[in-house]
This record gives structure tokens, sequence and C-alpha cells, in this order.
């Protein structure tokens, strides 16, 4: 199968690696994967902090960009929450009708990373070995937007060598919420706190998640306070075969 | 006139700041806060019908504001013929207007039952002024009101305070210097400071869970019992309720009190659960009215995409499942309505013109919309508020707020591919006199800068993805 992958803009900039893991694993599974170039952001910074006239442009982009795609990949479950929730609302504030009947024929085709490979593609063993203690931690949107319920959990069972280890607080927010981490930056820092004394606890060595964005978050506490725990996408976690050590980047 | 929001205190970012630093609070709410939380979720579980009873009660609470009008004049209709007085205030000037006026006749003291629209509009400070002292007769409200404090919660006000807290004030206000600090010591304090207050006040205040349209009845759940006394034994009794407390019919009781009492305490049903209508010669109070209270609600109910705020039923379950107040309380949110509820309640109470930093107090988790029990999607009308505080900025803040600028900047970026890998090629230059020792972001300058206070960020890597993924498509080999 052909998939399109939105890489969405913050893991095309940060993360890379990330994108590298959906591609290898994708392929592996016999998939092509396409990347269309004109690609940039889904609108979800400049919608949730309120500049949502700002956001109209950055959806008839994406929509654009993406309708003639037969599966479109996200290695965001928050990006695919924007989508889902606020992309057909938009067009409807817009007025715009062609739009709204786009934005609904594109969404049923447009996959979370981990949706995709469970849900679509009906795979739950995708070939990885990762011997690591690895915890992981629900990001808001893939629990209660995207509903994946235990999908990534079943996706990371099956993985050799891995060690799960279970998360106090597993649906308890890392505190990230976009500009809240700024805006709030305080507030932001206590509930990262409880978070990161919540994965410490667990004695893993990698804490993973749908999202980069919690990750990004829970990296940075991590780095400030030298602890002996590192994030990993996912992906990575899935695309890893027998050199994890490869996979592992961003720590110093 | 007093407001919801207090117009003198810091925005949240900055009320919120204090308040992380003191840990014997902090550890109080998070304490109550799992307690309440695992109450609920038992009660909650054991329901198979729970998300059939949530459809039904955001069905309710939707059709009667659909009708508002009509069930308000219904509901005064049938108050009316059982004997009981309605009055109408526009705002909390007129609502407490009407109050003294109704009580200042008869008594110096009034008892109070714990009502939090009575706390909205300032009654107590209003009674006082009259000369006319209120009793607060719910343990919560009293260890507030003993200690001049604010609430913090809208179901458990004192929440914020230890039994050991309590204990000081109850020995410091009461004058029992050897009080202990067992959960029966301190109720049994509070039970002879009350029983003398409602044997001798003839009025008493109460707010309302429910206004019955179809009957003109009144009901109010508790766990105390000092409800109770307060609506049977004085001569007087004034009801204060804002008049989205209104429900079409005494079936509506049916869905809503098994709602109630599971999101908000954890219980099956509260302990007491009372009703009443009009006047009943010869027993309870012979005199008996009903205020109500707008104070901008019919403004809130304008606005189609945020009226469902209107829909609340004050169980206060979103206050402790958002792991914002977790952090901080009730007080950070300086309103009477503390957490998502009141991130979204207050500023549009105060027509968007305070509280205005509220709307921004969420992560926009979602814990709030799970476990609503009429399913008012907190996150939604979050963003939705937030749009109209931005829609609403001046031309001033437009050109020169670093955050709208950057906003602007940064869709200009994302509407160009080019312009995007330009600014990530701008950006790794940029933040090289940023990087740490470790090669890390350690210290960002202006609005950026919250983030580095606690967290580190991790640099721009070297090639963005899509640079890779051009590179794979132009060389055989891939490259990594």
């Amino acid at each position: 199968m052909q998939i399109a992958l939105f890489i969405t803009c913050y893991n095309d900039t940060l993360f890379p690696e990330t994108g590298i893991a959906v591609v290898r694993v994708l392929e592996r599974l016999g998939h092509t994967v396409v990347f269309p170039e004109a690609q940039t952001c889904c609108g979800q910074m400049h919608y949730n902090t309120g500049y949502q006239a700002e956001a109209l442009p950055l959806v008839r982009r994406f929509v654009e960009i993406f309708r003639d795609h037969e599966v479109v990949c996200v290695p965001s479950s928050s990006c695919v929450a924007m989508m889902r929730e606020h992309y057909e609302k938009i067009a409807i504030a817009a007025g715009d009708k062609q739009l709204q009947s786009e934005v609904l024929a594109l969404l049923p085709r447009v996959y979370e990373f981990t949706e995709l490979l469970a849900h679509r593609l009906g795979v739950e063993d995708v070939g990885a070995t990762y011997p690591h203690r690895v915890t992981y931690h629900a990001s808001c949107h893939s629990l209660r937007s995207l509903h994946v319920g235990d999908v990534p959990l079943r996706l990371l069972q099956k993985v050799r060598g891995i060690e799960l280890l279970p998360l106090e607080g597993l649906e308890q927010c890392c505190g990230f919420g976009g500009t809240f981490a700024i805006k709030n930056a305080d507030v932001s820092g206590a509930m990262l706190e409880e978070k990161l004394q919540c994965i410490q606890k667990t004695q893993a060595e990698i804490c993973t998640a749908c999202d980069n964005s919690c990750l990004m978050h829970l990296q940075g506490a991590m780095h400030r306070q030298s602890a002996q725990v590192n994030t990993v996408h996912i992906a990575q976690i899935l695309a890893s075969e027998s050199l994890p050590s490869e996979e592992r980047k961003g720590r110093s | 006139m007093a407001s919801v929001h207090e117009r003198t205190t810091q925005d949240f970012p900055a009320a919120a700041f204090p308040l992380l630093h003191k840990d014997q609070l902090r550890s109080n709410v998070r304490h109550a806060t799992d307690v309440i939380q695992a109450k609920r979720f038992r009660v909650v579980s054991e329901m198979p019908d729970w998300q059939l009873l949530r459809d039904a009660g955001q069905r309710i609470r939707a059709h009667t504001f659909e009708y508002l009008d009509a069930y308000l004049e219904e509901f005064e209709q049938h108050c009316t013929a059982a004997g009981g007085y309605v009055h109408w205030a526009r705002d909390g000037a007129e609502a407490t207007r009407i109050v003294v006026q109704l009580a200042q006749n008869e008594t110096s003291k009034v008892i109070k039952i714990k009502s939090m629209t009575t706390e909205e509009i300032g009654l107590n400070h209003a009674l006082e002024a009259a000369g006319i002292q209120p009793i607060e007769t719910d343990l919560a409200e009293l260890i507030v009101q003993l200690g001049h404090d604010k609430p913090s919660h809208i179901v458990a006000p004192a929440l914020h305070k230890n039994r050991h807290e309590v204990r000081e004030l109850f020995a410091r206000t009461l004058d029992l210097p050897d009080l202990g600090d067992r959960p029966e010591d301190l109720t049994e304090a509070a039970r002879v400071y009350l029983r003398q207050q409602f044997l001798h006040t003839p009025v008493a205040i109460s707010g309302a869970n429910f206004l019955v349209a179809e009957t003109g009845g009144v009901c109010i759940v508790e766990s105390e019992g000092n409800g109770r006394m307060c609506l049977t034994l004085p001569r007087k009794l004034i009801t204060i309720a804002g008049i989205d407390k209104v429900i079409p019919r005494f079936r509506d009781l049916e869905v809503l009190l098994q709602l109630l009492p599971r999101s908000a305490t954890g219980e099956r049903m509260n302990p007491y659960n009372s009703l009443w209508t009009g006047i009943h010669p010869g027993d309870g109070p012979q005199e008996f009215h009903v205020v109500l209270l707008d104070n901008r609600r019919t403004e809130v109910l304008r606005d189609p995409e945020s009226r469902e705020t209107l829909h609340c039923i004050r169980c206060g379950a979103c206050q402790n499942a958002c792991p914002v107040y977790r952090q901080t309380g009730g007080h950070a949110y300086s309103s009477v309505y503390a957490g998502p509820i009141g991130a979204i309640l207050t500023p549009q109470l105060a027509m968007m013109q305070e509280g205005k930093s509220l709307p921004y107090a969420s992560s926009l988790c979602g814990a709030c919309y799970e476990v609503c029990p009429v399913k008012i999607n907190i996150p939604e009308v979050l963003i939705h508020l937030r749009g109209r505080i931005v829609n609403e900025q001046s031309k001033l803040v437009r050109a020169f707020d670093p955050e709208a600028v950057a906003m602007r900047a940064m869709q200009w970026i994302f509407l160009s591919e080019t312009r995007l890998r330009l600014a990530q090629w701008i950006g790794r230059m940029v933040q090289r006199p940023f990087l740490g020792r470790s090669g890390w972001i350690e210290k960002l300058p202006g609005i950026l800068g919250g983030w580095t206070r606690t967290r580190d960020l991790r640099p721009l890597p070297a090639q963005s993805f899509r640079a890779w993924f051009k590179a794979r498509g132009e060389s055989s080999s891939e490259v990594l």
C-alpha cells in the first residue's frame, strides 16, 4: 500500500529520527512511503492558543496536499486530534462547504501511527527487538481524543526483549499542553515533576509515548536533572531490530 | 458590587506561583482529590448505564436552556401558587438588596446553607454591612468563615485544609484549647456551636441544587444535615438560585440525583436529600422566598459555542480530575469557581473583561470532560474562549505583543515549505549562542524563557526529516 506520511512540523524540525523510524517500520511491512514535500503544519498550535483565524489557511493547506492520498500516517496523536476534533468545525465556521466535504472525505483515511498499524494494517508484531526496560506514557490526546486504548501497549508487548513496566498515574497529563508550558511555566513544571517522579519509580531506562511533544517535555526535565532515564518515540522502538543503541539519540 | 472574579488579584500564573511553594496546601489538595476521585471511580464503575445517564443529563440540561424563559416562568407560577414569593434579580447587587431587605427587620443574624451562588454575589459582606451576621452551617464553609479564608473547591470549600489545621482554627476561634484533632472531635465542636445557632436564628438563607419548574419545588442535597436544620427550624427561608438551576420536570431528578452525588462526593446517594415546595401551615418555615439570579447568565447564553458552560450542576468532579488544580488548589483561580469549570465560567460571568488568564490555565488534557456528569466539553469551550480573547485584542497588542507577532510569523512560515526549510536552517544558526556545555539549550530569552525555567530543550538536529527523505530519494543508499 502507498502511505503518505504527514511528519508534523515539530517532528520534521526536532525529531527526524522518529520519521525515519516510521518509514522503516512501514517499509519493513512491505508498504511504500511517500512524503508530499509541500506539507508543513496542521495548525494545532494556532488553533489551541486562540489564533483560530490564523489556523484556517493551514487547515486548507493540509487538506489540499493530502486529499488525494489513500492513507495518511501521522506519528503524533495531538495533530490527529486537532484534525478530528476541529477541522470540520473550522470549515463550518469559515462557511466553506467544499472544505467541509473534503475534510469529511479525508479524515477517515488519516491515522495516527499506532492506529495505522493496528487498525488499518492489522499488525501487532512488527518484528522489532528492543532489549530495554520501557515504561509507556499515555498521552492525553491518544487517550481521550483518539481513544487508542491499549493499542500502543499491545504493539510494545510484541517487541522482542522488551521489559514493559507499568506507570503509576498513567492517565495524568505530563503538563506540556503546547503554549501552556510557556504561559504557565511554573504550573507546567510542577505537573512535569510529578510525572517524572512516577517514571523514575518504574526504574525504566526508557519512557515512550505516541507523541514527541510530551516526550520533548519529559526529556527536557530529564536532561536538566541528569536523570537516568531517556525518552524514545514508540515508532523508534518498533523500528528497532538488532542495534537499539543507534536509535537512542538526543542524549549527550 | 461584588464580582465573581476578584478584580485586584493577579492573573493565574502569578497567583499560582506562591501556591506552588506551599507544600502543606499542595499535599492537602492532592490527598483530598485522590480520595474523592477513588470514591467516584468506584461508584461510577458499578453503573452499567453511566454513559447513558451522562447522555440523558446532557440532554436534560441542553433542553432546559432551549426553553429557559418558559421554565423559569413555570417555576415562578408553581412556587407562588404553593405560597412562596419569587423575586427576579438582574445582578448580584439587586439580589443582595432583596435579601437584606427581607432579613433586616426580622433578625440580627441568619443561618446559611452552603451556597456558591451567595459567594458569587458576596452576600455575606452585604449582610454584614447591613448589620446582619451570617453564620455558615456547612462544616467546610464554617471552617472558611472562621478562618476569614476563601473557598477553594465547589463541593469541599475547605479542601485545602487538613484536620490539624482545622483543629488549630477551632481551638482558637471557638475558644476550645483542649480540642482533639480526631474527625469526631472536630465535628462535635462544630455541632455544639451550630446547634445553638439553629435553635435561636429565625431566618435561613440557602442556595439550591435544582429548581423544579413543574412543581415549583426546590431541591438541596447535602451530607451533614445542617441544611435540613436550616430548611425546617427557622420561621423564614430565603433561597438564592442562579437561573441556571431550573430543571423542567420532577422526574428529571431521577437522572440528575444519580449523576450528582456519584460525581461530587463519590456517594451513591447524598445522606440528605431535601425537596420543599412553598409553605405548609404548622410545618417548617412560614415564609418562603426564592431569589432568581441572572448576574450575566443570560449573557453567557448568547454565545452558542460556550453556553454549555451553564449546564454545570456544580459537582466539582472536573476540579478533582484536573492536573492543574491538583498542583495549585482553588485559590490560584481568584474566583469562587475554581478549576476547569471556573476557568470557563468566571471569565464569561465577567463578560470576558476579567479572568482572561483563566482559559489558558489548562493543558487541554481533557480529564475534565471525561468526568463531567453532563458532558460539558470544557476543553472545547476553553479553546473557544481563547479565540474570543484573541479576537478582542487591540490593534496595539496585535502589532507588538510578542505572542501575537510570533503566531503570525509562524503562520507565514508554515504557509510555504520553502520558508519552513529556511526557518529550520536559521533556527540551527540562531540556537548556537543558547547551547549550554551539554550541547542542549539551557536558557531561552523572552516569552520562551518559561520553558527553560525547569526544562532544557534539545537542539535542532543538523538534518530535518524532510532533508533526510529528500537525500534518501536522491541517492540509492539510505542516508542515516
